[in-house]
């Protein structure tokens, strides 16, 4: 049985459809990519996968021993405001939150998870700093072990490469596409279709047309072919690469 | 050398002064009470300014002083039996209001705070029997000599609240954080974070209740927002941020009393100058340290 299944889904806010009919499935091991226009609501897709918002009709079932709360998420925005006090790894061990239950404190186990991944994002370094004074790919990586902290299966990463400089971008891919090799699930929303179709194996291209496959079915598709073309003529997009 | 000789005699009248205050019961349970107080407001301070709930402590003064000012009315002995379910009744009704997108959060709690303001001094004026009304009013908003008449039962209660609330932050205390810090992670991995804003929301008003004894309901915000603004200026973890407030409220708050009962001033207004008067002293070691 797959990980996440969509079965006719629709998403949206208080009743308002932002997307509908949406059927799909990611299994253990895949990395999906989720494409489209802004506004199409790939944002509230994800949303509603992590359960923050409810499905407007339609269902999403989690199979294969994934609970709801083993997804480690990472949100598009994480509004942190000014001055916060958060030291990075007060930050990352947070993402260990869900194995606690009502128990008020964190375990040995859960300070060396906490650790280690850190170590995986090498932001070992920046435990001690403050989270408002590292960089943008900096504080995506923070996240990231966060959100490692809290699953053993899936990601769920919403556009984890907006405003990085191509590098820095660079890297994070890898960081991800190593992570997806160590077998956890990788459901990652992005905008650099480039990128996606080079990384990941199943696409699901949500807007006008919809589309869900794997990346070589897609790109023989109507809808992928002009998303692509369309892409490539952006020359912020070009400039990416 | 004269000059010399001079403080160090005046500094021994300062204490001689002060030993023979301390002799006296309801000034040790004066500074115990103030010292607990000043623990239990600081300890949520930086969940408070940080989740925008400023306000809703701000409006809860005011519903408190509300409250206090009916249970001044119906002359109960203990006024605590229905100020505090009434705040905390109070709290949760605010966090829901502040959290319904529809109605405007903070015009909504303007309009209760001082709905529960004119209130107050409407039924206090109308129905109070004292004699003394505007000195009561007073007291309710600045905070009273009333602290220095505490009874060792209040100051028994004041314990036993107290202690709830220091417990209750420290088993909550990496809930409140996760919470406070990202609530939509939090949410995302089952956090119940509508329950821990509920809890916060709870604890809040008790710690007003408590507070009011001593500051009055206006100045209460001050207890809650200088210790957490200030240790914000120097430290950047939250858990540094946390120690540093709970110690910055409750040296002040000595201070305060002590200087207040050497000086004759107000206790309330007195805590309030000296942390106003510390936040100074922290914002200018932040700068120094370069931070901002
Ligand atoms: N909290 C909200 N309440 C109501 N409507 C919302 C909310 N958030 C987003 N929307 C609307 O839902 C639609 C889809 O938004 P969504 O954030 O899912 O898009 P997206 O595909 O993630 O776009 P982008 O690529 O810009 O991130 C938009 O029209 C937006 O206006
Ligand atoms: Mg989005």
């Amino acid at each position: 049985m797959a990980l996440i299944t969509a079965k006719d889904l629709s998403v949206g806010y208080g009743g308002q459809t932002v997307a509908e009919h949406l059927n799909f499935k990611v299994n253990s091991g895949d990395y999906l990519c989720i494409v489209g226009e802004n506004g199409s609501g790939k944002s509230t897709l994800v949303k509603t996968l992590v359960r923050l918002i409810k499905p407007v009709a339609g269902e999403v079932k989690f199979g294969d021993g994934l609970m709801a709360n083993e997804i480690g998420y990472l949100p598009q925005h994480t509004i942190v405001q000014r001055d916060f006090p958060a030291s990075v790894k007060e930050i990352v061990l947070s993402g260990c939150q869900s194995r606690m239950g009502l128990r008020p404190f964190y375990t040995g186990a859960e300070k060396k998870l906490a650790a280690d991944n850190m170590e995986k994002m090498s932001i070992t370094n920046l435990a001690d700093k403050c989270y408002r004074e590292l960089s943008g790919g900096q504080q995506q990586r923070v996240l990231l072990a966060r959100a490692l902290c809290a699953t053993q299966k899936m990601l769920i990463l919403d556009e984890p490469v907006s405003g990085l400089d191509p590098k820095v971008t660079a890297e994070m891919y890898e960081l991800v596409a190593g992570l997806n090799k160590e077998g956890i699930t990788i459901v990652m929303i992005s905008h650099d279709i480039k990128s996606a179709v080079e990384y990941a194996d199943h696409i699901l291209h949500i807007g006008n047309t919809i589309f869900f496959g794997s990346k070589s079915e897609y790109l023989q598709s109507k809808a992928g072919k002009i998303f692509m073309m369309m892409q490539s003529k952006d020359p912020h997009v070009g400039k990416l690469v | 050398m004269s000059e010399s000789l001079f403080d160090a005699s005046d500094g021994e009248q300062m204490m001689d002064k002060l030993s023979l205050y301390f002799a006296y019961p309801f000034v040790r349970y004066c500074v115990m009470v103030g010292v607990m107080i000043a623990l239990c407001s600081s300890l949520l301070g930086v969940t408070l300014v940080l989740k925008r709930y400023s306000f809703i402590g701000d409006g809860l003064s005011h519903v408190a002083f509300g409250v206090m000012s009916v249970a001044a009315v119906l002359n109960l002995s203990n006024n605590m039996i229905i100020v505090l379910p009434g705040t905390i009744l109070a709290a949760v009704l605010l966090l829901k209001t502040g959290q319904n997108a529809k109605i405007k959060g903070d015009a909504a709690i303007a309009m209760i705070s001082v709905g529960a303001l004119a209130f107050g001094y409407l039924i206090m004026n109308k129905f109070s029997t004292s004699s003394n009304l505007s000195g009561d009013v007073c007291s309710t908003l600045f905070g009273s000599t009333s602290i220095l008449t505490l009874t060792s039962r209040e100051v028994i209660i004041c314990a036993i609240l107290s202690f709830i609330v220091v417990v209750v932050f420290v088993l909550f205390y990496n809930k409140i954080f996760a919470v406070t810090f990202d609530e939509t992670f939090a949410r995302s991995v089952g956090t119940k974070a509508d329950a821990y804003n509920l809890l916060i929301a709870v604890v809040i008003a008790v710690i007003i209740v408590l507070a009011m004894n001593l500051v009055g309901s206006l100045l209460i915000s001050a207890l809650v927002i200088f210790p957490a603004l200030s240790s914000m200026r120097i430290f950047k973890t939250f858990k540094s941020v946390t120690v540093f407030s709970a110690i910055f409220s409750v040296v002040c708050a000595f201070l305060g009393i002590i200087i207040s009962m050497l000086a004759g001033t107000p206790v309330g207004s007195t805590i309030v100058a000296t942390d106003i008067v510390a936040f100074g002293i922290c914002s200018l070691i932040g700068t120094l340290k370069g931070g901002r």
